[in-house]
């Protein structure tokens, strides 16, 4: 099967540090790949380069096949890769609805609409429910509330929401149940295996190590700023991930992904 | 091999088992948390209630001569340029940045404008269109430099203030074009300064374009795309980029915007002086800041509306005007108005807080 989002010899360098050195990286359709490793592996700097959030120096990007060169986030999300970041990306001061149809503002049908740009703040705040009330993840009073009211679970909802309800080829998640409580972290999971069952495959970055093992088919393993291998999550255990991630195990053929 | 239960965890299975409500909140919200919730919506009102006041305060004050159809649109007559000028700088500042260089930007427009007719006998309407192309262009450079060189807007509207300045002076040679020879034969460039009369109200076409202005703008960052940009950029420029909006591209459009709005200021300011003078307007960058301060619209970007920098241009007229009435030195206005200054920014700060 063919990767649908693919990277080979992925280099980033920041001043003298190598971020990203030679690094590998395949996602099959509809799959959740989950990429861990410690902290300083790597991680971001490879998310935000399959995200377009940086450009990388070197190395090649695949998307379906095709080679694709990122020059911004808004491009790789019009080839529809969503990702949810690390710090969220949303705008305090502006309402949930806002925030969701931020750079893809409906405008109103007609005259309003094409001449006077005028947005249909109406659809977007219906669209915007909606999807919240799929996510079932919070009880929004108000649609037009600023995000700086909302809880960090809560705003941690309306990002993973966003990039559910607007990602049509890949969806990825950094860290998407860093903030939550348990029964928050609890939703979240089985939204991304609702979006899979959708046939969207993600990309799962995360640090806990019962999320990574329970939702995962298989855990791609960063260090020192490349693949060092994926390993099948039914065939390692969380010590071998762990031990693996930080360097005190070698790779084993038995524990490898087909 | 694995030993470690998958799936949900042991401790998870209580979730199912207690109540299915989601959190929810009774806030029993004291009556000053609820007045800095509302003022957070919408933080023009304060300016709205302080121009109220102030309006209601001169009008017992000073009776029918202040509180009648003549002296209130005198008021907007005497803000109109401020006013404009300040619609501009409310976009520059919605963006967390300061243009400096506004009111130079509108004297040296209205200079080209003039020089540009009277110097080449160009027709007025093309030396008016030349006009406003100047202000984009400066408008441009500012926010090029600002976008994509990445310097401050401070340091950049800074120094294109004193370039622009210093291109006025050398370019018109200190020279002012009479009022008499724009009436005989430009009388275009003095359209802003014609009055229309409804009863004893007094308006002039400057001060009717600067309503026009204000509640177009109002109109775009409320309803268009580009308007919640603007927001988004001034409030976090990061999350914006990451959210998918084109951060230089909007920063880039906000000071051609602006240049725009100040050249037609140019032009509003003939017809309120009559003549072309490369000394007036001096005042004008701190007009505008005053009345986008006061009308409280955050230095720090993002937040304010542009109807707030309206209330506030009319405040400073307010005071002006009925203080000049009243007969007080001047200086007292100067006076009230640096309080009006850093009380406004002072209530900002406490609004802030309601986010919190």
């Amino acid at each position: 099967m063919e990767p649908i989002l693919k990277a080979r010899g992925l280099v980033k360098r920041y001043g003298r540090v190598t971020a990203l050195d030679e690094c590998d990286f395949d996602l099959y359709p509809g799959e959740i790949l989950a990429v861990i490793g410690d902290n300083g592996a790597g991680k971001s700097s490879l998310i935000k380069a399959l995200s377009g959030a940086v450009r990388p120096d070197e190395g090649q990007i695949f998307l379906d096949g095709t080679e694709v060169h990122f020059g911004s986030p808004l491009e790789a999300r019009e080839a529809g890769i969503e990702t949810v970041y690390q710090n969220l990306a949303l705008s305090p001061a502006l309402s949930i609805a806002d925030n969701m149809f931020l750079g893809r503002e409906i405008r109103r049908p007609g005259f309003m609409g094409q001449y006077l740009r005028m947005l249909d703040h109406k659809a977007m705040g219906r669209i915007a429910r909606e999807k919240l009330n799929d996510l079932g993840l919070l009880t929004i009073q108000n649609i037009d509330q600023p995000v700086e009211t909302l809880s960090g679970g809560q705003r941690q909802g309306v990002a993973v929401a966003r990039a559910a309800a607007f990602g049509s080829r890949v969806v990825i998640m950094d860290e998407p149940t860093a903030a939550l409580g348990v029964k928050e972290s609890r939703k979240v999971l089985e939204l991304i295996q609702d979006v899979r069952s959708r046939g969207l495959p993600i990309v799962l970055i995360s640090h806990n190590m019962p999320h990574v093992f329970e939702v995962a088919d298989r855990i791609h393993v960063h260090r020192l700023g490349k693949r060092l291998c994926v390993i099948d999550p039914k065939l390692a255990s969380m010590n071998d991930a762990v031990a693996l991630m930080t360097g005190a195990k070698q790779p084993e053929a038995s524990l490898m992904a087909a | 091999m694995a030993s470690e239960a998958r799936g949900p965890q042991g401790f998870e299975t209580a979730i199912h088992t207690g109540p299915g409500t989601v959190a929810e909140f009774h806030h029993k919200r004291s009556a000053v948390s609820q007045i800095r919730h509302v003022l957070h919506q919408t933080p023009s009102i304060v300016p709205l209630l302080v121009l109220i006041v102030a309006i209601v305060v001169f009008g017992l004050i000073l009776g029918g001569r202040f509180f009648s159809a003549y002296a209130l649109t005198l008021i907007l007559q005497q803000v109109a340029i401020t006013g404009i000028v300040g619609a501009a700088q409310s976009l520059v500042v919605l963006t967390a940045g300061i243009d400096l260089s506004v009111g130079a930007i509108m004297v040296l427009t209205s200079v080209v404008m003039g020089q540009f007719t009277f110097r080449y006998g160009l027709p007025p309407f093309f030396a008016v269109a030349c006009g406003i192309g100047v202000g984009a262009l400066i408008g441009y450079i500012n926010g090029f430099l600002v976008a994509r060189v990445k310097l401050p807007p401070f340091i950049v509207t800074l120094g294109m203030w004193q370039i622009v300045l210093a291109t006025n002076f050398l370019y018109s040679a200190n020279e002012t074009i009479r009022a008499q020879d724009i009436e005989t034969k430009a009388p275009l460039l003095q359209i802003f300064g014609e009055t229309v009369r409804v009863g004893g109200a007094v308006l002039t076409y400057g001060a009717i374009m600067m309503l026009v202005i204000v509640f177009a703008l109002a109109y775009v960052l409320r309803q268009t795309a580009w308007g919640r940009h603007v927001y988004a950029v001034g409030d976090d420029p990061l999350a914006a980029e990451l959210a998918g909006v084109q951060v230089k591209r909007v920063l880039i459009s906000v000071y051609v915007c602006a240049g725009v709005i100040c050249a037609l200021a140019g032009w509003a300011l003939i017809g309120r002086l009559g003549s072309v003078s490369p000394t007036s307007g001096q005042f004008e960058n701190i007009n505008s800041i005053t009345a986008v301060v006061i009308g409280g619209i955050s230095l720090f970007g993002g937040r304010g509306s542009i109807l707030g920098m309206l209330f506030g241009a009319l405040i400073v007229g307010v005071f002006s005007l009925g203080l000049g009435m009243y007969g007080t030195d001047p200086q007292w206005t100067y006076l009230l108005i640096g309080i009006l200054i850093i009380a406004a920014v002072a209530v900002d700060q406490w609004i802030r807080k309601a986010a919190a």
